[in-house]
């Protein structure tokens, strides 16, 4: 299982890189598309759209499932990943490049766990 | 149905015996007492086929036959082929029920799919279900379709059939949408009053084409105003129109949704119908209900499959955006059927038969000094009648000749509408009749 150590995680399986204190891409992380399995849709968020904690700003399919993704900031989608339209299983095939969107204005933010934490998490919780 | 396979007093008695009980009731006697009917089935005797026959003229004989029908406000009177009846009722179809192993009926899927395929071709969409309920049905499964968390009002056309108006309601107060009303004018939507309702919230706006009172609405007008705004726009088409006016698809469209019921079904006192539903592409996704795929097996060969409809539904449960999970899959195949008999040069015809028929009628009424035509503008194979003569006079004396008038909207206005069926000889004889009403009215 691959964790970047450069990245912040969320309980829900999504990675965050911050730019700086307002600006972060967000993805899902190696162990999310592996229990989703091959990807063959996502429904991008619009750009310059205003999202909020908790909400479900994108949503994913893979072969056995749907899952939604769900914002852990406060702020405005200013791009988003348009290259994942017509090859959803970039995911797949790398979890951290292929992010989803980048968040600016981000004015709020949950707690988010460490690579460290996230790892400590997933063995916790027996996802491992 | 040659396959219904009744069994004798012997073979029940053999069944029982094979099970290890010795009669009917015994069988049941580990059930509890009190919820044992203790007495034989209130059923009559078998009687002969006849009599059946008879008993069932009978019955029929209360319903009234109407020899010409000018009325349609949502169900239509189209002749129907007999290849289509004859064709659809085989016992193969009539007798399927719904496959809940799909692919296992490849025949079925085929079809529900060639059907799909012509109704995208009808609407010049992308992407169609395997058919919902009935048209009033798809238009409130298209409204849910467009609806977001940013964008929750729906703004439907005045001039819409006011059955699907009521149930798009009944959706719209169970998913919290807010649903406003676009005022008409001249008979047509009021394209300046949509400017001004259409806004940020709009999830989508509802219109028909032609609209209920017969109009020809300018559809892409409507959708360069919507989409403006970014909302969707669901238009409400009359198959049968589709041969000669420009396609949803044409006009810029998000969303086509449909009565299907013209389209080789008999009016059959509203039911059973079936509402069609087609999408571009971008949309295909949130579509609605049953959908047929084609791909290819593991040997390559072409297969049918419901994967769309498992994303929607099966796999995302209680956040799909509809429960609708039934289609109407002998109606679907009774209209691609009618669709294929008649082809596209047919129902270029019987739009063309429909709208001349109906332009001949309205010229014959507006000579008949006490009518005149509620609207200016083009109409289709409908349109709104004025007249100093009562409607439910004119209702009861058509009757008399056993002629089924317009929907009477009020005392004094009437819709009329007519088909390739209602031909120069038949609006003839109405005219001759209601000139003489005119004479009584002076």
């Amino acid at each position: 299982m691959h964790i970047p150590n450069n990245l912040l995680y969320t309980k829900s399986h999504e990675w965050y890189e911050f730019k700086d204190e307002t600006t972060a891409t967000v993805g899902i992380t190696d162990y999310a598309q592996n229990m989703l399995g091959d990807i063959v849709f996502i429904n991008l968020p619009d750009e310059d759209s205003n999202v909020e904690i908790s909400e479900i700003f994108a949503d994913i399919e893979s072969v056995k499932t749907a899952a939604d993704i769900y914002c852990s900031v406060i702020g405005k989608v200013t791009k988003v990943n348009s290259n994942l339209i017509d090859r959803p299983e970039l995911i797949n095939e790398d979890a951290y490049e292929a992010w989803i969107a980048e968040i600016s204005h981000i004015s709020e933010k949950e707690e988010f766990l460490s690579a460290e934490q996230y790892e400590e998490y997933l063995t916790v919780e027996e996802l491992l | 149905m040659s396959s219904y396979i009744p069994n004798t007093k012997k073979e029940q008695q053999e069944m029982l015996l094979k099970l290890g009980f010795g009669n009917f009731e015994e069988m049941l006697s580990f059930l509890p007492k009190d919820v044992v009917l203790n007495r034989p089935l209130d059923i009559p005797r078998g009687i002969s086929e006849y009599k059946a026959y008879e008993k069932l003229k009978e019955i029929a004989w209360k319903n009234k036959n109407f020899s010409s029908i000018f009325r349609g406000a949502g169900a239509y009177n189209h002749y129907i082929p007999s290849a289509v009846s004859n064709l659809a009722s085989r016992e193969e179809f009539v007798t399927a029920y719904t496959p809940y192993q799909a692919e296992i009926s490849q025949g079925l899927l085929q079809g529900i799919f060639e059907y799909q395929t012509m109704i995208c071709e009808l609407c010049g969409m992308d992407a169609s279900n395997a058919s919902v309920y009935d048209g009033a049905t798809a238009g409130a499964e298209a409204m849910l379709m467009c609806a977001n968390k940013k964008r929750n009002k729906i703004l439907i056309s005045e001039t819409s059939n006011p059955q699907n108006i009521q149930v798009m309601k009944t959706y719209a107060n169970s998913y919290n949408m807010d649903i406003v009303i676009i005022p008409s004018k001249d008979g047509k939507t009021d394209i300046s009053a949509l400017k001004e309702l259409v806004d940020e919230t709009t999830a989508g706006i509802y219109f028909s084409q032609p609209n209920f009172f017969g109009m020809i609405e300018d559809s892409e007008c409507i959708c360069s105003v919507t989409h403006e705004k970014g909302a969707k726009v669901i238009m409400n088409v009359y198959p049968i129109a589709m041969g000669v006016l420009k396609s949803c698809g044409e006009v810029g469209a998000d969303i086509a949704v449909g009565e299907g019921q013209p389209l080789g079904m008999p009016l059959a006192f509203g039911g059973p119908y079936l509402g069609f539903m087609a999408v571009k592409a971008s949309d295909m996704r949130k579509l609605p209900g049953r959908i047929v795929g084609q791909t290819v097996d593991i040997e390559k060969k072409r297969a049918f499959v419901l994967t769309l409809q498992a994303r929607e539904q099966h796999i995302k449960r209680e956040r799909a955006s509809s429960s609708i999970c039934s289609n109407q899959a002998l109606c679907a195949l009774t209209a691609s059927i009618y669709m294929s008999a008649m082809g596209s040069d047919g129902l270029e015809r019987i739009a063309k038969n429909s709208f001349q028929n109906a332009h001949y009628l309205a010229q014959q009424l507006i000579n008949l000094p006490t009518f005149k035509l509620k609207h200016e503008g083009i109409f289709f194979n409908e349109f709104i009648t004025c007249s100093s003569i009562s409607s439910s006079v004119i209702e009861s004396t058509l009757e008399e000749h056993d002629i089924l008038c317009g929907l009477p909207l009020d005392e004094n206005t009437m819709l009329w509408c007519a088909t390739e069926i209602n031909t120069k000889e038949q609006i003839d004889i109405v005219i001759k009749i209601l000139s003489k009403l005119e004479g009584l009215n002076e």
